[in-house]
């Protein structure tokens, strides 16, 4: 007998993959050495803007070591351009992505050229040889001064402006016109957030080998998608689909920042191809900083009216969004994610949303945790608040008396979204009860009465998201290039042993012991027993890999149908092989049983009949694996609670997080150990947006925390020690019942930080602080000052890297 | 992250290091734990020639009793300090601070003598050793000179030392039974001090006798708050004396005048406390 004695489903189960992972047993891209292999080091430009006059490489092609020295010219003709794949409008304005600037640069930090050679070391050197004459150009840096079209980034486009995209309930017929409602609204607030740009920060920088043996091209590569990547290397180097195979080994981390198809990638590849070697290219931190895809960075304009009662009627978002200098793989659509999500868990009548994406000369934008997401439900947390502030009303009761009661659901939202399921209630009133609610509010209060230097802060955040990407036909209708399915193969061993094989692509999600505790649970087999194979487009032919929190509520529920299937045939099987009716036929415990007798054979034992293939039914093929497919009806919503408290020192600006609870409901739980440490990353990534991280750049372009010393990422010595549990409403589109975990915590986190500061200091004055809000703007918000901008915000540090260094 | 081609030296006496040195020129530089001049030369900030490393000088290494002083070498890790009962004893600031240097790995590669010579005026050690008259005791061609902190910190990342020289001990006098604290702001734990003022301060029969104050990150240098300490000296200890005196610690109206006295009236009162 193979039974499990209890549930793996629900087990909180360590990671099987964490003791290769952290002792370094395993391989990760770099680690890779191939015979003949050569070194690739890109030289970046050191500024923003520029029309390239000259390139020599004549130096540095002599240096030693080096075997060639390429720049765009060279590759003008093959490179095509890098994909995106979410054209938001029809209008929407796209300039050519060269992998390596031709002619002009539009960022700094673009590739301008490369040196291959023997050795990383000789790469590396060589780059300082390499002589590039720069005419620059005009910077476009700020959005609002872009919009005036007085400087373009792309002159050939004739404007800054990339589209413009709309949502509007009346048009939509999901709800009123919100012009009618803010014209007749009792309050009406208008106010403007900027979120700035976050850096994804991931721990393994990125690498991409190349080799070209036996008439294959095989990439590996750090990334979250190696399939998505085979497709478009295809369609931009005209490389048959089925002569790439993608291999993504142990991935150190990707936030959405390895969501992408980078210009090194491409680059490495036609180089491979141009050669016929073995290339590598693996970049360092400052490197990471000055190219991989940023996050965030927009102006929000929100508009909020509502009745005097407290009753919210109308929503108006007004967004500007940094694309960069280029639309990568999904740059435009990040903003657009957020479209449905800015009316959270409110009941608007009316809604109306208008984004306009806009070029600058700075590294392009992309996916980062929670993608669009996060912005909204910053924007609308903030918006409860200064609504609770301006009727004079309790912050938790003015969310109370506009949310969607419990029983409401399945709800249809202003934005156009059902929302299957959810308990803002019940996860409220658990947080409410964990934090101390009321002992926190008397707290404070006498800490405002005593003029403390050290005000106490509570900051709200009810949020809801949408995950699970997705359905296809909605990722279609919203013109993404590809669909939201996902795949699953169950492989059964003639040793009874399982293979699974997975087409998401975890990259630090543990989806190697979750996927193996649902295996183990449908087929009864031992936990041990299970091997998930992933990340290799030769094993994993088909999928849609991870991002949008969309790994398990997809790809688990396809590998749950493929489980199915293996168990349909078995039973075919196992009633065949005990002489009785398939409708007698008992499974449980790994075992099938007919029915109200002894008889039994084992899965294995089925297993092993079927591989033989020495008595199988009539047309029954040999063999017992499966595939399948999911796609789903729906997307998923998880929601909660998150409470924070922080202690802010009106005397040096410092704030410091003296409690969180986050209670979310993030449907049915297969692994709650895994579940908390996605919530506690998350929440770090949260917090570090309200308080510490934030991309600067100076009045050139050329960005300012391009090291760890100056992009300030917290550790656990900054975190307070988080009080976590769950509430759970299971979802009801898929058959886990799971809603999605991976950015809940960082998409709940930062408005909850940021309301509660400005909690702290509202009876002080405070009005509003800027992200991050680091001690010095803290305290000079205090004195009454206009925000001191990002120049000159006080820390240690090295200041800005020449851009030019970038590999060294 | 690559840095460029260096000869790479080991000498086993002071005097041999001495001599490298001079052979290799100005752009020859000492290395000794390699915690700041690592990640320098690893983003080709720094190109030097050659490193001389430092580590087999095993007399530079450690705490010595040297009667009214403590000798205190070069090479000794701000691990090693942390741990070091003559420190402890007689000059408890040093412990204090060196406890919010970094992290663990780092302080047990980084050297109380390196952190000095790098000079980075958001560095830890530069204000309390200034604050504390601690004397550089320098090897070069010409033999020993002794040169006090007040002279030794010259600008941002640079010291009085020649390049031809080499820092071999720190002499610190005994500050035995004084109370002592550092008041540190940074943003994250492994950030530098957005400003951090270190205090030593002697309390007899309720009054302050005397008092050291030295700031972090404030100027292009370490500096020694000479006005507070003046201030202090024969007042009582109390918190009106000491909030007094920390005013004087700057005169300015932006963010760091702020914390300099902010951060010095908290750190006097910790030092009074403790």
């Amino acid at each position: 007998m193979t039974a499990t004695a209890e549930p793996e489903i629900g087990k909180a189960r360590l990671r099987k993959e964490d003791a290769r992972l952290i002792t370094g047993q395993t391989r990760w891209t770099d680690n890779l050495q191939l015979t003949g292999m050569l070194h690739m080091a890109v030289l970046r430009s050191p500024v923003a803007h520029a029309r390239i006059t000259n390139i020599d490489v004549s130096r540095a092609t002599a240096m030693p070591g080096v075997a060639v020295v390429l720049t765009g010219e060279d590759f003008a003709a093959e490179q095509g351009s890098l994909p995106c794949a979410w054209p938001i409008t029809e209008d929407m304005k796209s300039p050519p992505a060269p992998a390596m600037a031709v002619g002009q640069v539009n960022f700094a930090g673009e590739a301008v050229a490369l040196v291959i050679a023997d050795s990383a070391y000789h790469a590396a050197d060589a780059l300082e040889a390499i002589d590039v004459d720069y005419d620059e150009l005009p910077v476009v840096l700020d959005m609002e001064e872009a919009l005036r079209d007085n400087d373009l980034v792309h002159p050939d486009l004739g404007t800054n402006k990339c589209a413009t995209w709309i949502f509007d309930s009346a048009e939509a017929g999901s709800g009123t016109n919100v012009e009618d409602e803010i014209a007749s609204a009792e309050v009406v607030i208008e106010r403007t957030f900027k979120q700035q740009r976050l850096i994804p920060a991931f721990m393994e920088p990125r690498s991409v080998v190349v080799d070209t043996t036996a008439g294959m091209f095989t990439v590996w590569s750090a990334t979250q998608i190696p399939h998505i990547l085979r497709w478009m290397l295809s369609a931009v180097t005209g490389i048959s689909e089925h002569k790439l195979r993608v291999i993504a080994p142990d991935v150190g981390g990707g936030f959405g920042g390895k969501l992408q198809v980078t210009p090194e990638e491409l680059l490495c590849l036609l180089v491979a191809r141009r050669m016929g070697r073995p290339v590598k290219w693996t970049e360092s931190r400052t490197e990471s900083m000055l190219s991989a895809h940023h996050g965030r960075d927009q102006i929000q304009k929100i508009t909020l009216s509502a009745r005097r009662d407290g009753t919210v009627t109308g929503l108006k978002v007004e967004l500007l969004a940094d694309m960069g200098a280029y639309l990568r793989l999904v740059t435009p659509g990040v903003p657009i994610l957020g479209a449905f999500m800015f009316n959270s868990i409110y009941k608007f009548a009316a809604y109306r949303f208008v984004c306009t994406n806009v070029f600058t000369n700075k590294v392009p934008t992309d996916a980062y945790r929670g993608a669009g997401r996060p912005e909204a439900t910053f924007a609308i947390e903030r918006m409860m608040d200064e609504l609770a502030v301006e009727l004079g009303m309790e912050p938790m009761k003015i969310r109370q008396m506009n949310w969607i009661r419990h029983e409401e659901f399945p709800f249809n939202t202003v934005a156009g979204l059902t929302y299957d399921s959810g308990n803002y209630e019940a996860a409220t009133a658990r947080a409410m009860e964990l934090f101390g609610y009321e002992e926190m509010r008397e707290e404070q209060a006498r800490r405002r009465a005593d003029g403390s230097v050290v005000q106490l802060g509570i900051g709200i955040s009810t949020y809801t998201e949408m995950c699970g990407l997705a359905p296809s036909r909605v990722l279609g209708a919203l013109r993404y290039a590809a669909g939201g399915w996902e795949t699953a193969s169950i492989r059964m061993l003639p040793t009874g042993k399982v293979e699974v094989i997975t087409g998401t692509s975890p990259h630090g999600q543990g989806h190697e012991t979750v996927w193996s505790q649902i295996v183990a649970d449908k087929l009864g087999v031992p936990f041990e027993d299970v091997e998930v194979l992933h990340g290799d487009t030769a094993t994993s032919h088909k999928g849609m890999d991870s991002y949008g929190s969309r790994s398990l509520a997809v790809g688990g529920t396809a590998l749950v149908y493929a489980a199915d299937k293996v168990l349909a045939k078995a039973r075919t099987l196992a009633a065949h092989m005990m002489e009785c009716d398939e409708a007698d036929v008992e499974f449980a415990s790994g075992s099938f049983a007919v029915r109200g007798t002894s008889t039994v054979r084992s899965l294995g034992d089925v297993v092993l009949a079927a591989h033989v293939a020495h008595d199988l039914p009539e047309g029954m093929e040999p063999g017992m694996d499966a595939d399948a497919t999911f796609d789903p009806e729906n997307f998923s919503f998880p929601h909660g609670t998150h409470l924070c408290a922080t202690e802010v020192d009106t005397e040096t600006g410092m704030v410091r997080i003296s409690r969180y609870v986050a209670v979310d409901d993030v449907g049915t739980v297969m692994n709650p150990l895994i579940v908390d440490g996605q919530v506690h990353g998350g929440l770090a990534q949260g917090i570090a947006q309200a308080l510490y991280e934030e991309a600067t750049h100076d009045e050139m372009g050329t960005l300012t925390t391009a090291t760890f010393a100056d992009y300030l990422v917290p550790c656990a010595a900054d975190l307070p020690a988080f009080l976590t549990d769950r509430t759970t409403t299971p979802a009801t589109s898929n058959p886990l019942g799971a809603k999605g975990v991976g950015e809940a915590g960082t998409i709940a986190s930062t408005p909850a930080v940021v309301n509660s500061v400005l909690d702290a200091l509202r009876h002080l004055g405070v009005r509003d602080i800027e992200m991050p809000m680091s001690p010095e703007r803290v305290w000079t918000a205090l004195q009454g000052r206009p925000d001191p901008g990002t120049d000159d915000v006080a820390a240690g540090g090295l200041g800005s890297i020449d851009a030019q260094g970038g590999q060294s | 992250m690559i840095p460029a081609e260096f000869k790479y030296l080991f000498p086993s006496s002071v005097d041999e290091a001495v001599r490298m040195l001079a052979e290799e020129g100005e752009d020859a530089k000492v290395i000794a734990g390699g915690q700041s001049l690592v990640p320098v030369l690893r983003m080709r900030l720094a190109a030097p020639t050659a490193l001389i490393d430092i580590a087999g000088l095993t007399e530079l290494t450690g705490v010595r009793d040297d009667g009214d002083s403590l000798l205190i070498g070069a090479m000794t890790t701000h691990y090693e300090v942390q741990r070091d009962h003559l420190v402890q004893d007689h000059a408890l600031l040093l412990r204090l601070v060196t406890d919010t240097i970094a992290d663990p790995q780092i302080r047990h590669r980084g050297t109380f003598g390196g952190s000095l010579c790098h000079a980075d005026p958001a560095g830890d050690l530069l204000a309390p050793v200034l604050a504390l008259d601690a004397v550089m005791i320098i090897a070069g061609p010409a033999g020993r000179r002794e040169v006090p902190a007040s002279e030794f910190f010259v600008d941002y990342f640079t010291t009085a030392l020649a390049p031809d020289e080499i820092l071999l001990d720190v002499r610190v006098p005994k500050y035995t039974g004084w109370g002592a604290h550092y008041e540190k702001l940074n943003r994250v734990a492994q950030a530098w001090s957005i400003v951090a003022v270190a205090a030593a301060v002697q309390v007899r029969d309720g009054s302050i006798s005397a008092a050291r104050v030295g700031l972090t990150n404030v100027g292009s240098g370490p500096l020694r708050a000479t006005e507070v300490e003046a201030a202090l000296v024969g007042q009582p200890a109390t918190a009106e004396a000491i909030s007094d005196a920390a005013l004087r610690a700057s005169s300015g109206d932006g963010y760091k005048d702020n914390l300099a006295r902010v951060l010095t009236g908290r750190a006097l009162t910790a030092a009074v406390a403790g």
